[in-house]
This record gives structure tokens, sequence and C-alpha cells, in this order.
């Protein structure tokens, strides 16, 4: 592969209301088996890149946690490998990474040290699955200097949450709107860049001796019309999860066939950091309709139209509808949950009831799950 | 030193094409994760795998031993199948001949012990508190033994000891035992104590631990000692202990939990998305791996990774390995149906009374349909009990189709 990988999964998201407490937006727990940066690090695999930087600040714990080897996606290869990238004070830096484009200029030095032409630059929070050497392609016949993967919305779709763009015929952007307050173009930027990386450090040093930080704002609005940005449009699945009813809505849609064979029958596979779990277990009184139950579970109640995640207990007569609860639940008996998403660790009590009444409720309850 | 070359005949066409330690136990696990699980969580950290009969799966699933953390840098798992010599080039012809063959192997790691395992059997075991036994006992040879009720023991290899759990004889399969300890075939030796012997009954046809090293060190007069084990342990050599050693895990709490954080077992996991359970599927004690899609009945199933289960079948007692796809308006009653056996539609399992098995009646004798796998069942066909199908069948190996029970029908050649 020509092209080195560049993930950006610092950022913080105040949308995400408490799921954010715990853990960064590109390790929030996807589709009852992964993890929201294991759609961007499997297509990474699965485009043949081989050396991919994953650009970490905002409470990386949990993700680092879960990068902590990088055989999952198979990049532990004598040529390349997976890096992770916090923020380190150095001789001449003590600053977090002000921006996106400060955060490569902080490891501009890894970035002259690769020698792959390209650069692909994603997000670590959205959902989807690409190949990149077809946009690659594309980038390479347009003659780019940078190309945007975007995706036209639906009509009605809110895009004020994403930078807008207006392209002309021949896919030159003409405009590009980061989080409009009001959006007059349906096509968005997935935030998935391809450049090559003798311009992107020329781009990104030239910025940080102006002192601009960001990638989008200082970089490609700024830059639009000197240089040739090109979109490429993508027509299959792909969801941000920065919002807590984007993320409830991506793991919603996992019950849909359509999307469930997307995803987990048709090849490339999505890889995620394997857990020893045993299979699922159903015990006399569960009822299951319509659930995506993960493994380890074990289910005594009522499911119905929810995502259960790894480890889940559903007690004895717990009913959960129309929700998600994350990894390693406890769910006491009696339990009523209805339009929630439970954190993962949570201990729910015996006899709780959570019902999210105007939109999904986000429940956090530290209980203390042995009694000593 | 983890003895995986057998057959395990007794399991049918369950083992047709894959040597017993590797058929699929309990959802995911294979039956050689327990042992394997055992020696990493006992500290055990370099292990011989010895292989023969049929050793591609077991190939595949062991690797280089990621998943129990036994690729290591000094030691590790090691796949040990029998090669060719200048001289006497031969299989494994018994237990301890394929130890003999492999003494290069321990030799290369110059162990104080050696521990002697067998990949067939499903039990949760600490070996290194059993060799605390070993070393403070002073002893040359330790066996494994576990009590069994008295009116079984004559079906086992019994051992008989002092007070002090020194062995004064060795009983195989006695008429009138003297003690209900039997030997589970788990044996730590001193190595020099394990070498002599080896050595000395090289010439031995068909060397095995049970028959002849254990009894010469006996004569030897070494010092024996059964260390004793009161755990969980399953022999699953034939289809009903099989059948009823998976049928166990779905027990409320079952006496072999796979869900304690203690003890892990581990195997090569497969990243699989989680299962699908839709809106019509009926789900009852059973459990489930990942990758599922259910759309029918489950009742009392263990059901493995990647299987499809059509809309309105009904499915009871039955163990249903990884990847098999099973149509809709089944109705299977106490069925072993392996991996990624295709199964039609309005396919009926299990009616009937319950003949015996003309062809192998000593195997297929519990009631149970087993299916081999890779194997096709068309649409719209009926199999009685004590039966066994293997190969790709077609309507017309089903005479009005309907397959009595005690019936076998296995095709030969590949599936296309």
């Amino acid at each position: 592969m020509r092209a080195v990988g560049i993930i950006l999964a610092g950022g913080n998201s105040n949308k995400m209301r408490e799921l954010t407490y715990k853990r960064a937006t590109a390790a929030m727990p996807v589709a009852g088996s992964y993890r929201c940066i294991d759609f961007a690090l499997s297509n990474m695999s699965n485009s043949h890149v081989q050396k991919v930087a994953v650009l970490t600040q905002y409470n990386s714990r949990s993700l680092h946690e879960h990068l902590n080897s990088s055989k999952w996606w198979d990049f532990g290869r004598k040529q390349g490998g997976l890096y992770v990238f916090t923020p380190t004070i150095t001789m001449d830096n003590g600053y977090w990474y002000r921006g996106t484009a400060d955060a490569i200029y902080q490891n501009l030095d890894w970035l002259k040290r690769c020698h792959e032409p390209y650069v692909i630059i994603a997000s670590g929070d959205a959902v989807y699955k690409l190949d990149y050497n077809k946009v690659l392609e594309y980038h390479i016949a347009k003659k780019a200097d940078i190309t945007v993967v975007c995706k036209e919305l639906e009509p009605g779709a809110d895009a004020s949450r994403f930078g807008t763009i207006k392209m002309n015929e021949s896919m030159r952007v003409e405009e590009f709107e980061e989080k409009p307050m009001i959006a007059n173009y349906n096509t968005i930027s997935t935030g998935i860049y391809i450049i090559r990386r003798r311009q992107l450090i020329d781009l990104i040093e030239h910025s940080a001796e102006e002192e601009r930080f960001d990638f989008v704002t200082d970089i490609l609005i700024r830059y639009k019309n000197l240089k040739k940005i090109y979109g490429y449009k993508i027509q299959d699945y792909w969801n941000s999860i920065s919002t807590v009813d984007a993320y409830y809505q991506t793991n919603m849609d996992f019950l849909r066939p359509e999307v469930r064979n997307y995803f987990f029958k048709q090849h490339p596979d999505i890889y995620s950091k394997v857990t020893d779990l045993p299979p699922a277990k159903y015990n006399p009184g569960a009822v299951v309709k319509n659930s995506l139950i993960a493994s380890g579970c074990i289910i005594n109640g009522t499911v119905e139209n929810s995502v259960l995640f790894k480890k889940v207990f559903v007690g004895n007569n717990c009913v959960i509808k129309n929700s998600i609860i994350l990894n390693d639940v406890y769910l006491g008996d009696n339990t009523y949950i209805e339009n929630c998403i439970v954190e993962s660790r949570d201990t729910i009590r015996a006899n709780t009831r959570h019902v999210g009444e105007n939109g999904v409720k986000v429940v956090v309850e530290k209980n203390e799950r042995y009694a000593l | 030193m983890l003895l995986a070359g057998g057959q395990g005949s007794r399991l049918g066409v369950l083992t047709a094409k894959v040597a017993k330690p590797a058929v699929a136990f309990g959802g995911k696990y294979r039956i050689i994760d327990f042992p394997l699980s055992n020696c990493i969580n006992s500290g055990v950290d370099t292990v011989g795998v010895l292989t023969q009969y049929q050793p591609l799966r077991l190939n595949t699933h062991i690797g280089i031993g990621i998943p129990w953390d036994l690729d290591k840098n000094i030691g590790g798992a090691r796949i040990l199948p029998p090669y060719e010599k200048s001289t006497s080039s031969e299989w494994y012809t018994g237990t301890a001949n394929a130890i003999y063959q492999n003494l290069d192997y321990m030799e290369t790691y110059n162990p104080d012990y050696v521990l002697i395992l067998s990949g067939d059997h499903i039990y949760k075991m600490d070996y290194e508190v059993m060799l605390d036994y070993h070393k403070e006992h002073k002893a040359d040879v330790t066996i494994a033994a576990m009590p069994v009720p008295m009116e079984e023991a004559s079906r086992f290899g019994i051992v008989v000891t002092d007070d002090k759990g020194q062995i004064e004889a060795f009983e195989e399969k006695p008429a009138n035992p003297r003690s209900n300890l039997a030997s589970m075939g788990i044996y730590i030796f001193s190595w020099p104590v394990l070498k002599e012997a080896l050595v000395k009954l090289s010439s031995q046809p068909g060397c095995d631990f049970g028959k002849h090293i254990i009894p010469y060190c006996h004569e030897q007069g070494k010092r024996m000692f059964a260390y004793e084990y009161n755990g969980y342990w399953k022999d699953v050599g034939t289809l009903n202990s099989y059948w009823e050693a998976n049928m166990e895990l779905i027990d409320i709490i079952p006496e072999f939990n796979l869900y304690e954080e203690f003890w892990k077992i581990y195997t090569n996991n497969d990243i699989l998305p989680p299962q699908y359970i839709s809106s019509e599927a009926v789900i009852e004690r059973s459990i489930i791996g990942d990758g599922c899609e259910i759309y029918g009945e489950i009742h009392n199933c263990v059901i493995g990774s990647g299987v499809t289960i059509g809309k309105g079948s009904v499915i009871r007692d039955s163990i249903i390995m990884k990847d098999t796809v099973i149509g809709e308006g089944c109705v299977m009653d106490k069925a072993i149906i392996a991996e990624s056996v295709e199964v039609g539609s309005n396919v009926t399992m299990g009616i009937g009374s319950e003949l015996p098995n003309k062809f192998r009646p000593d195997i297929y004798n519990s009631g149970l349909v087993t299916v081999g796998e890779n194997s096709v069942i068309p649409s719209g066909v009926q199999i009685g009990k004590n039966t066994a199908i293997s190969g790709v069948t077609v309507k017309a190996d089903y005479r009005d189709g309907l397959m009595e029970s005690g019936e076998t029908l296995i095709k030969a050649g590949e599936r296309l």
C-alpha cells in the first residue's frame, strides 16, 4: 500500500453527554461486540494499509486499553505497525493537541520518517466500510491535492453538525462550511481525507508557523481555492456516532437485516479485540425478540428490540425494550428499562425503573455489585 | 506433553474427518481447549501437542498457541506430528511410543518433570497443585485419580493405595475392584524416571502408559503416588457422554461453569458479530454462540458460532456446531449436527421408535441423530433415531423421503 493511515481519535463530543465521562468517542462500544475505532482500523487493515497512527488525547485510557495489542487488526508486522500517539511534553512544546492539524504537527517526525507517498486521514468516530484504495485511485486520477470523502444525507436530515460541501460537476469542492448554523447543502464531509504526504507536511508546517491548529478550517477551507480539493462520494452505510441520538440510532440500525448483512456477512470483515467469553446463555424465563445479544450474556428476562453488549446479566422478570445495554451491566430482578442507554459496568438494583420519556435516557448507576 | 492424536472412533461420524480433541464442545470451544487452558492457567508454558489422526483442524486451531498465550519466546506450544527417521520410521503406535519418539523435544528443555495429558477430557484442574504433591512426596510418578462409584469401578483402570497415597497395585478393569480410585490418564513423571522407562521399553510394540510404562515403573519399585482429584471431570468419548456433558452446560448453575472469572477457558475465537434473535424466535434454556441468526424455536440446545436457524424450525435437546445452516420448518429432537452442515427445509429428525443401529449398534445407541461435518440433508425428509448421516445426501437416498430408525447413510466423496 502506498499510504500510511492517521486516525484522529482524540476528540470529545459534548453531545455524547454522560457517555464521554468514561471514554473517548472512538472507544464507544458499537453493535454488540465492537468499538467505534474498530471500523476505521479494520478498513485500514482491509485496505492493506500497514502503518497506522492513532492520535488520542481526551479520556484515552479506555481507548488505549482497547489498542493494547495491534494483533487484532493484523498490524503486528515487521513492516509497519500500529502507533498510538498521545500528547507529550517535549523540549519545544508543552501544549496538548490544540486541534487536529496541531495533533499531526506534534507527530510530524513520524510522518517525515515514513516513506509512503500518501496519507489517509480518518476519524475514529464513524461506522462504515470503505476500501481506501478506491479513494486513492480516484485521488490520483483526479490529480487532486486533497480528496475529501463525502456523503449525501437524506433530504431533511440535519447536516449542521457536519462540514457541508458544495462541489461543481467535476467534483471539485467549491464551498466548504464547518458546522453551519443553517446548512445550505446536504452533502457532508465524512472526515476522511487523502493527501500526498509531502503536501500534508508542507501544509501542516505552514499552519503551525501561523499558529493555526485545525485541519478543516485552517487547511481545507483556507486553501480550497488555492489547492485542488475534490470530493469522493460514498453511497454505502456511513454514520457518525458523535451525539447520543446518532449513537443510539447507529446501534439500532444493526437490528435491520440489510445493515447487519452489509457489516457482518459481506466481505471484508470488521475486526475487534477478542475477549474469551462463553456463549450467551438463555435460562428459563428468557424471552428475546428482535435483538442483538453478545457473548457472555446471561438472560433470565424479556429483551425486545435492544442491543445487549458483552457480559450483560439480565435478572428474572426484567423487561428491556428499545434500549442499549453496554458491556458488563448487571440488571437486578424486576428491572424495567425502556428507551435507555445503560452505561457499561453499571449495576442496576432490583425493581428499578428507567424510561426515556422524551428521547433516549442515559443511565449511569454506580452501585456496589456484590454485597460484602 | 498433550496426547491429541486419537481418533475417538466411538464418536462415529463426528470424528470421521477430525481428531477427537478438535471436536467442538459447549458452543464455541473444542475439547482440547480444556487441557490447554489448564496448562497455561497452571503455569505450564511449554506444551508439546502430539498429533496423528486427521490433524488439519487441530493444527489450524492451535497454530502457534496465541489464544492460550502459548506463543512464547522460550517454550510455548509446539505441534509434534510423527516424522520420518533414518531408521525405523513409524506412526505413533501407542501413547508412550509417541512420547518416546519425541525424546529430543523434551531434551531441549531439560525438564525436571514431565506432565502427560490427554486431549479428550472436559475438566478444570491446577496441575501445579498436583506437581507440588509430587514434589512433597518425593515421588517418581504421580497419577491423578478420582473416586468413582464402586459399581462402576470395573470399567476403569483402578489404583490401590495405602493411607499415605502411595500406590500398591494396579488393576485394569477389575471384576472385583479393591478400590474406587480411577486413573484419569494424567501423569507427572520425574524426567529421569520417564526417560529410563521409555528407553527400556522402546522396542515394546504399541507401547502404552497404562499397559506398559506404569506397570514397568511399579515393578522397578519406583515411588508412585495417586493424586486424588474431586472436581468435575468428564470423559466425552461416547456420543451419549458427549451429548450429556454438553447438556449439563445449560443448567441454571452448571456444575461445570464456563461463566466464572477464575480459571478461564481460552479458545481460538473468530472475531464474530453478536448473535441476532428475531421477533419470531423462541429460546429457552440454551447457550448460543456468537454470530448466530435465530428465527426459529430452540429448547435445551447448545448452539455453536455462526449458525442460522430458519423460521418455524423447532429444535430440542440438540447440539449444533459452528456454521451449520438449518432451513425453515424443521423439527429436530436429540440431534448432534457437526460443523458446516446444510439442512434443507421441513426436515424432521428423531422420529419413530428407538431401534438399534444396524451398522454400529455399539456407537449409535442413545437415540440420537448424528450428522457428520459438511453434510447436506435435502428438504422434506424424515429421519429416525439411532441414525448416522455423513456426506452430501439427496432426496433419492431416502426411500419415500424417510430414513428409518437404526439406519446409517454414509456417502463418500467430497462436497462440490
